[in-house]
């Protein structure tokens, strides 16, 4: 099945922002992350899947306990789609520029 | 061609929006129409070597703009807009997704809301994009923008050199 989750609906709740600066400090196992926010381990879960879904989070089995890392290639990837799209835009309004600059010495 | 002109862009990610501001040496009556008459959204909106191709627009709330983006090859990337609200040379909203050649669209798109405004001859454009989902925004740069974007502003240079040295003619 084709995912339907993408990074910007794993930031967009307060509560997975918190998680995710959470565990960009350090790994995690959901049962710790439900005690930080006082919250059930359910609720904790819902959230964790959905970082999951999004690849924002990786799982890592250590022992008995599963620890929760920030998966920082998908971070980082946001960063360059949107510094792309940075560079797009400038790169149309430095055309835009040099358009104003033609109409405007037709006009005179 | 230096410029000191401002370029300010920041993110909300969480709010999945992107906020532009770019300003314009030019007076508000020639930005505006740069923005909204499609003869000249051809001249600049696709980074050379593309080339924009507007089949139609009809520049008033309810009417669309569907639009190609050809590349060097041949190759058609259509996109079609959907004008929500206008405000004459103060604003103006739209809807944009990509479509098939048959003007259907593939949602989901952005939300582009445009405020312009003139200050000491100079015209301030304040963009922002509410994109729906990341993978459009993916999509975007990978229909080949990223390609050629470097190497197509010495072409502009020559072009835009050209036309108006014929201008002066």
């Amino acid at each position: 099945m084709e995912t339907r989750r993408d990074v910007f609906q794993a930031i967009a709740d307060p509560t997975r922002r918190a998680i995710l600066l959470l565990l960009a400090a350090q790994a995690m196992t959901p049962n710790a992350m439900a005690e930080e926010f006082r919250t059930s381990r359910q609720a904790v879960s819902k959230h964790i899947q959905i970082l999951t879904e999004c690849e924002i989070v990786r799982q890592e089995q250590k022992g008995r306990e599963i620890y929760y890392h920030v998966n920082a290639t998908k971070m980082k990837e946001i960063d360059k789609w949107i510094e792309q799209f940075k560079n797009i835009l400038e790169t149309q309004f430095n055309q835009l520029d040099k358009v104003l600059l033609t109409l405007k010495k037709q006009k005179k | 061609m230096t410029t000191n002109l401002l370029f300010d862009f920041t993110v909300d990610k969480a709010s999945k929006t992107v906020f532009v501001t770019r300003e314009f040496d030019a007076d508000l009556s020639l930005v505006w129409d740069a923005f909204t008459k499609a003869e000249i959204l051809d001249q600049w909106v696709a980074p050379k070597p593309f080339l924009a191709k507007t089949k139609f627009m009809d520049f008033k709330v309810g009417g669309r703009r569907f639009y190609a983006m050809v590349s060097p090859e041949g190759q058609e990337r259509w996109l079609l807009q959907k004008y929500t609200s206008i405000s004459p040379k103060t604003n103006f909203k739209m809807s944009n997704a990509f479509a098939d050649k048959d003007e259907n669209p593939e949602l989901p798109g952005s939300d582009w809301d445009y405020n312009f405004s003139e200050q000491n001859g100079k015209t301030k454009v304040s963009i922002t994009i509410y994109n729906e989902s990341l993978a459009r925004l993916e999509k975007m740069i990978e229909i080949g923008f990223k390609e050629g974007y470097a190497a197509s502003m010495k072409n502009l240079e020559e072009l835009l050199a050209a036309l108006s040295q014929k201008m002066s003619h």
